[in-house]
């Protein structure tokens, strides 16, 4: 029986060599695998944190990605909140939910028009899009700056965040500082609502996913920056509970860990939080979707970039609550007294659950650190539509096939943690 | 004579080793506290460097960048007809300033005049701390820079 692989390099997963190919394993003229290595360096992190006080992961793991580091931030919160028993008063709690805001308005609006929207347009990336449609791509860089105000306005910057501290935050706007910016929100909304409008006339191949779910769940509201974790498979259980299901382990072609729900695949990010909370939606968030064609779940991951959307028009109303409603608090953060344990913590990052788990010593010091990207979660799940993809156009060109499979990955956009970008120059010295 | 003002924008990873030298170079320019410039640290999203660099009269952009052959800590200058490149990304996390460049100009957006400064990276690990070679060329790449903004200024 012949056997044989395909290498395809995919673009821009990493400017670096090696950090961004796509293997194809044929047998029998059947796609038997397909693997993804996507440039994951957790280990380094964890063991980076290890000695350090309870108190810097917000900033350093803030560092891991530069498209979601409010969920760095808030996980490595959440668990080290957990490990010393501190408890955020309700006006922070929500503080920090109006921050994760920002971030999925900015996350979703960066992949919504500038790397997934093209795929559906038929151009080859955004750039050539603006020259016919500039309209439509200024749109998304408006939306995408009403997230990154919301970032700069309560994190001191939209990149790595300054303002974030284990408690809470250095620092509390006044009630009227928020003026401003819940004007620029008010305008972001009727452009998010004009986003899923948009993405609803796309055209749609048809595509099911098998996989189980799995999303936090934060009862009573659309889960974000807290929660324990719910599947579709009918798992529920708290974040202290996410390593007796959920385990990592290497493989050979990457250096992203990959991770099973008790032993099975399974896909996070925002099919899995939209099927498993809909219900928690506002209600102009789930009239947008209704009008969309969305019913109470989506297992298309074409479809994604309409659930992105929603989830948009989501985070800027949910914004626009907490502002409303805002009091600024007694103080910037309660006090965190470190203890000897285990703390754990989950939020979902725009690409899916993040979980961190930190141990600590008596003075503070942390012994062991523990992070779960979505990258690790999801990649078992990439790779299958990778290989069903590649299976079922097995006799196209590298070339067409590459492409194929680029769309395939843009349907996740996956977190390339320290994706580092090198111009690799071709200088004519003649 | 007013000229519109300029921003230095430091590219780079903290924690990938060399991909530090652009954010390096742009805190030392910092220092200097001069009038007229602004300084940015970007890990290279095209949205965030779009909207540093839009309304400058003159961005330089501080980046690494490799080289075949390799000589570590070698500094080049460059403009924005060097920087036009593939530009095809399966994720937006692999997007980088050659699409920033080109989103501007699609959405004419893009600073009078841009340049950068390219520094030849040797050790593009997960790590924190410059690699010898590239630790040494950051003097010379600060006057590069600051011999641009002279210029710019003058």
């Amino acid at each position: 029986m012949s056997h044989r692989s395909r290498e395809l390099t995919v673009s821009g997963l990493s400017r670096v060599e090696g950090e961004g190919a796509l293997r194809l394993t044929m047998r029998g003229g059947q796609v038997e695998r397909a693997e993804l290595n996507i440039y994951e360096p957790p280990r380094f992190f964890e063991a980076f944190l290890r000695g350090r006080s309870y108190t810097e992961p917000p900033d350093i793991t803030a560092r891991i990605c530069g498209i979601c580091p409010v969920a760095y931030q808030t996980s490595a919160c959440n668990a080290i909140e957990q490990a010393c028993g501190a408890v955020l008063d309700p006006p922070l709690a929500e503080l920090r939910r109006l921050l994760y805001c920002g971030e999925w308005i900015s996350s979703h609006a960066l992949h919504i028009y500038f790397l997934h929207a093209p795929d559906f347009l038929g151009y080859p990336d955004a750039i050539t899009l603006a020259a016919d449609h500039r309209d439509v791509v200024e749109r998304g860089l408006e939306l995408k700056k009403a997230g990154n105000a919301i970032l700069e306005f309560l994190g001191g910057r939209a990149i790595h965040p300054v303002n974030v501290r284990v408690g809470g935050f250095y620092q509390v706007p006044a009630r009227g500082e928020f003026r401003p910016l819940a004007e620029r929100l008010r305008r972001a909304l009727d452009l998010a609502l004009g986003t899923v409008q948009w993405a609803a006339s796309f055209d749609f191949p048809e595509l099911e996913l098998g996989h189980d779910l799995l999303s936090a769940h934060d009862p009573g509201r659309y889960p974000i920056e807290s929660g324990g974790l719910r599947s579709a498979s009918g798992l529920s259980f708290p974040a202290g509970e996410f390593p007796d299901h959920v385990t990592e382990e290497q493989v050979p072609h990457s250096t992203a860990l990959h991770a099973t729900l008790d032993g099975h695949r399974y896909l996070a990010g925002p099919l899995a939080r939209y099927s498993l909370n809909s219900s928690a939606l506002s209600p102009a968030a789930r009239e947008a979707a209704a009008s969309a064609g969305l019913g109470q779940g989506c297992r298309n991951p074409f479809r994604s970039v309409l659930v992105r959307a929603v989830e948009v028009v989501y985070a800027v109303e949910e914004a626009l609550r907490i502002i409303g409603s805002y009091q600024r608090p007694d103080r910037p953060a309660v006090p965190v007294t470190p203890r000897p344990g285990t703390g754990h913590g989950v939020s979902e990052a725009p690409r899916g659950v993040l979980y961190h788990r930190y141990a600590l010593d008596a003075d503070g010091l942390i012994n062991a650190a523990t992070i779960i990207p979505p990258t690790s979660q999801n990649q078992a799940a990439i790779e299958d539509d990778l290989r069903q993809v590649a299976e079922a156009n097995r006799g196209l060109g590298d070339g067409a096939l590459t492409s194929l499979c680029e769309r395939v990955i843009r349907n996740y956009d996956p977190c390339i943690s320290c994706a580092a970008h090198f111009l690799t120059l071709t200088v004519d010295r003649a | 004579m007013t000229h519109r003002p300029a921003v230095v924008i430091g590219v780079g990873h903290p924690y990938r080793r060399d991909d530090a030298i652009g954010p390096t170079v742009a805190s030392e320019i910092a220092q200097l506290h001069l009038p007229g410039v602004r300084i940015v640290i970007s890990d290279g999203e095209p949205v965030s460097l779009l909207a540093a660099w839009e309304d400058t009269g003159l961005a330089i952009v501080v980046d690494a960048v490799r080289h075949e052959p390799p000589c570590p800590g070698r500094i080049h200058r460059l403009t924005a007809t060097h920087l036009a490149g593939d530009v095809s990304a399966a994720s937006s996390h692999g997007f980088g300033v050659p699409y920033a460049l080109l989103l501007s100009r699609a959405l004419n957006r893009q600073p009078s005049h841009l340049v950068m400064v390219g520094i030849e990276a040797a050790d593009t690990g997960a790590g924190s701390g410059l690699s010898e070679a590239v630790a040494a060329a950051v003097p010379a790449s600060v006057a590069a820079v600051r011999a641009e903004l002279d210029s710019h200024l003058r």
